[in-house]
């Protein structure tokens, strides 16, 4: 009887190699303009010069165009709903040799962007009537970076709108985070840096960005980003003041709220990469138990060495400067942007999208996701409720958690998902088949047995 | 004692589980054949579709059984020796029981159709076919499914999926009416159509025809049309798998039959979940039900009355959901389906439809009381369903408080105001 053939290696029935999509003539098209685009931006970047700059914005702008309008060509065509057909079939998105190249690609164009900068000239001195334009200075790696940054969140943000499209909490969430990267993240720093200001990013607070809660002298000086210069004294006091608000009132409200997502996957720019040019790359999270213990203790610990550097820098300008010198923030600048911000937010957090999924930064490293999980975990009304006992454990949901939650562990059991980890991104909700996930934003009481119980004993306790 | 489980399905598994939450000291076996560990049966179309891989569909890490001391045996049993309390697993080896369950699940039903065990003819139920299915699909472009019901949409999907052109042969009138009422199983009606699939009402199969090689190579209809195809997917429906059971005394009917409790004729042996018959089935059950839910729910029961307890298993308010393509569709109580008029079971009902064809809405009442709610494309929550249904709420009440049960995704239009024009007339 065939139902007596045992399988030796299950893995048996996991397909190998993927069969090819066919294109029509239109989107071979924008796929050949993208490819002759690409290659003469590589071009320019191995003989700099050799591309005018005057064409070197239309190369981009071609590029740009081509991609969002190839993604809008490509979905429009099948009916909306989720397609994650042939995601582990494919060598790009189940870490196969192109998923390995593309990785090395990414992760070498990051060495030499923090550590060779200038390697990149013939590439960026594509951009320097752009960048005149809009800083008015020329181009350097910097304004490369947050405009492949930029353009990619809008590119593949189509990609994102399009594959989602019958989804109106994924459409919603993906032009807020196209809006903030292109306004916030990437024309307002630029702007200010025309007016002989220093950039500002309105959308990034402490512990991301320490400055911005350090002593004044130290933001106000050289270390910091705030000129005191120009008309500017008003403008700099008031974005120190923007910045102490949001990480002291603003960041706590809102994530009591709405849950962290309201920032991680709605406004941050590293979530904003991550839900876009990141997607096809988030079933590649590791979903184990031992990935979260390793989680617990790197993101938490990169938190205390930022608090920690916070509190002696205050002490150190509130007693006078004699315990650290007045360059006490010297090392922890080079300590905090090497390992922190280049290796780890850089290299390893994009660079490796397409071998460890797109949130490795936002899960392992980065402090502001850690304090507003801790806000989210006790002191949010936000939680991902499962529906009654309609789950069938297929494991899409863990499967397409980019933040490596064990979904399907909670929702089985018919328990709410409440995990200091999860951004909102919706995901989970939107690939399950039965209709199980919800997010909602509801009262406290109902989010989990148990999960107000540290607060509870606390104020138990006080209160005696 | 030690407590045998053969199957490692979601049945065996709560019942595992259950067994350790409740005692430290039970010694615990599970047997499969099927598989090392257990894996979710209803994600096996997301492996072929490349959704995920075998190890995502497997809802515990491996991990999971040392540590809660769950001893797992590959092999399938082929004896069970009441007499001695002991299975055999492979014609050879004896495990002792004190207590056992048989949680073996279903098998795809096959009717005497010839040609039927052809190579390229498949069900879509375990690993095992799911491997045969990939294996032949390098070799053909054309598949033919036969039956109408929930596997056979998905193997539908799956096939549609992987550039396959499908033909599908459903018996009945519309696409499984038996479950859906009219209106909803054309809306599903239309989605497979939609999909290019090549779907044939009121046909069923005559014969499977192969080559020289034994392979498929056609399929023979009802309407004496002859189609070539070098697949076919028998879906029609399936039955409790009895194959470890022979030459035993356990008494067995369609299924293995047992009480209330879940016990067999045999002391100290249950039965749960696919393959289990129940003698005298509550109201209007089935006695037999082949979902997922209630295999969950039954394990639950059987672990404690396997450690002494006599809990009757009692389903409570039904509720089941599935996918047809895109088209999502949940049902909580009472819903009947389209055949249902013909025998006199038909309960009344007023239905909302969307002007997209894509989603709707219908309550079932009986005297006033609300019993059923069946959504297409609209996400309801559970809870609030079953308590409408349980609290006998009038459709009045459910008709105004229909947000309480609102589910879709945040964003969403809700359709509740059309609704209540529509059946707040029509009541």
């Amino acid at each position: 009887m065939s139902a007596l053939v045992q399988i030796g290696n299950p893995s048996s029935v996991d397909r190998v190699g993927s069969e090819a999509r066919t294109h029509s003539a239109f989107e071979k098209l924008l796929l050949v303009v993208v490819g002759l685009g690409t290659a003469a931006v590589l071009f320019a970047l191995f003989r700099p010069g050799a591309i005018p700059p005057k064409l070197g914005v239309v190369v981009f702008a071609a590029i740009g165009v081509a991609g969002g309008l190839y993604y809008f060509v490509a979905y429009r065509d099948t009916t909306p709903g989720i397609k994650n057909h042939g995601v582990f079939h494919s060598s790009t998105s189940n870490r196969g040799t192109w998923g390995w190249v593309l990785g090395v690609a990414i992760t070498g164009f990051y060495v030499a962007l923090y550590w060779h900068g200038t390697s990149l000239s013939g590439a960026y001195g594509l951009l320097d009537p752009l960048a005149m334009a809009l800083t008015g200075a020329a181009a350097d790696q910097w304004f490369l970076y947050g405009f492949l940054y930029t353009g990619s969140v809008l590119v593949f943000g189509v990609r994102m709108a399009m594959k989602y499209r019958h989804n109106r909490y994924q459409l919603i969430r993906t032009a807020s985070v196209a809006f903030f990267q292109l306004g916030f993240a990437f024309l307002l720093p630029l702007m200010l840096k025309k007016i002989d200001q220093n950039e500002f990013y309105f959308t990034y607070f402490w512990p991301l960005k320490p400055d911005y809660l350090l002593p004044f002298d130290y933001v106000m000086g050289d270390a910091g980003y705030v000129a005191k210069e120009y008309s500017g004294f008003a403008l700099g006091r008031a974005m120190i003041l923007w910045g102490a608000a949001m990480s002291l009132v603003g960041v706590p409200v809102l994530t009591y709220f709405f849950g962290k997502r309201w920032y991680c996957s709605w406004v941050c720019g590293c979530g904003g990469l991550a839900e876009t040019l990141g997607d096809p790359w988030r079933q590649l999270s590791d979903k184990s138990e031992k990935a979260w213990r390793i989680e617990r203790w790197m993101i938490h610990g990169v938190l205390v060495f930022i608090v920690g550097f916070t509190v002696l820098l205050w002490v150190n300008d509130l007693g006078g400067r004699k315990l650290l010198g007045s360059d006490g923030s010297g090392i922890f600048w080079k300590t905090y942007g090497f390992f922190i911000v280049m290796a780890f937010s850089g290299v390893i957090g994009v660079g490796f999208y397409p071998l460890m999924g797109s949130r490795v930064w936002c899960r392992f490293g980065c402090p502001q996701a850690a304090i507003l999980g801790l806000f989210q975990r006790f002191f949010s009304r936000f939680r991902i409720t499962t529906n009654g006992g309609q789950c069938i454990s297929c494991g899409n949901c863990s499967t397409y958690c980019e933040m490596g939650i064990d979904v399907r562990a909670y929702a089985q059991r018919g328990d709410n998902i409440v995990r200091a980890s999860c951004v909102g991104c919706g995901v989970c909700a939107a690939v399950c088949p039965r209709g199980v996930l919800r997010l909602e934003n509801g009262e406290r009481t109902d989010r989990f047995e148990g999960a107000d119980a540290p607060v509870n004993d606390f104020l138990i306790a006080i209160r005696k | 004692m030690h407590a045998v489980i053969v199957g490692n399905g979601i049945t065996g598994v709560t019942a595992a589980r259950h067994l350790r939450k409740q005692s430290s000291d039970v010694r615990i076996t599970m047997i499969s054949g099927e598989s090392d560990h257990h894996w979710s049966r209803p994600a096996l179309m997301y492996i072929y579709m490349g959704h995920m891989r075998y190890r995502d569909t497997k809802p515990y890490e491996d991990h999971f059984w040392r540590r809660n001391r769950i001893d797992l045996v590959n092999g399938w049993v082929t004896l069970i020796d009441t007499a001695n309390k002991a299975v055999i697993v492979d014609g050879q080896r004896a495990i002792p029981y004190d207590v056992l369950l048989l949680a073996t699940g279903s098998k795809p039903n096959k009717f005497g159709w010839p040609g039927q065990d052809l190579h390229g003819v498949s069900g879509m139920y375990s690993l095992q076919d799911l491997a045969a299915i990939e294996a032949r699909s390098p070799h053909f472009d054309h598949g033919c499914i036969v039956g109408g019901g929930l596997i056979g949409i998905e193997l539908a999907e799956m096939l549609h999926v992987r550039g396959k052109k499908v033909t599908f042969l459903v018996r009945e009138q519309g696409y499984w009416n038996q479950v859906l009422p009219h209106e909803e199983s054309a809306m599903v009606v239309r989605v497979i159509r939609a999909e290019h699939i090549d779907l044939r009402l009121k046909t069923e199969l005559k014969e499977i025809e192969g080559d020289d090689s034994g392979t498929v190579c056609a399929v023979h209809t009802s309407d004496e049309d002859r189609i070539p195809v070098g697949f076919v997917g028998l879906t029609a429906g399936v039955r409790p798998n009895l194959m470890a059971l022979q030459g035993s005394d356990i008494e067995t009917g369609r299924g293995v039959l047992v009480d209330d409790q879940l016990r067999t004729n045999v002391d100290g042996v249950f039965a749960a979940g696919d393959c289990a018959e129940i003698k005298t089935p509550e109201g209007h059950r089935n006695r037999i039900t082949a979902v997922w839910y209630t295999g969950r729910m039954m394990g639950e029961v059987v672990a404690r009355n396997m450690l002494g307890a006599s809990d009757d298993y009692d389903p409570g308010i039904w509720f089941n959901s599935a996918k047809f393509f895109d088209l999502e569709y949940q049902v909580y109580g009472t819903v009947p389906g389209g055949t249902a008029h013909e025998r006199g079971e038909d309960k009344p009902s007023v239905y909302w439809e969307h002007p997209n064809g894509l989603s709707s809405l219908r309550i079932v009442h009986d005297d006033g009381a609300v019993i059923g709610v069946n959504c297409m494309g609209i996400r309801f929550r559970h809870r609030v369903c079953e308590r409408w249904i349980a609290e006998t709420r009038s459709l009045d009440h459910v008709l105004a408080n229909l947000r309480d049960a609102h589910f879709d995704p945040e964003f969403y239009s809700s359709h509740y105001k059309a609704i209540r024009a529509t059946m707040g007339g029509a009541s």
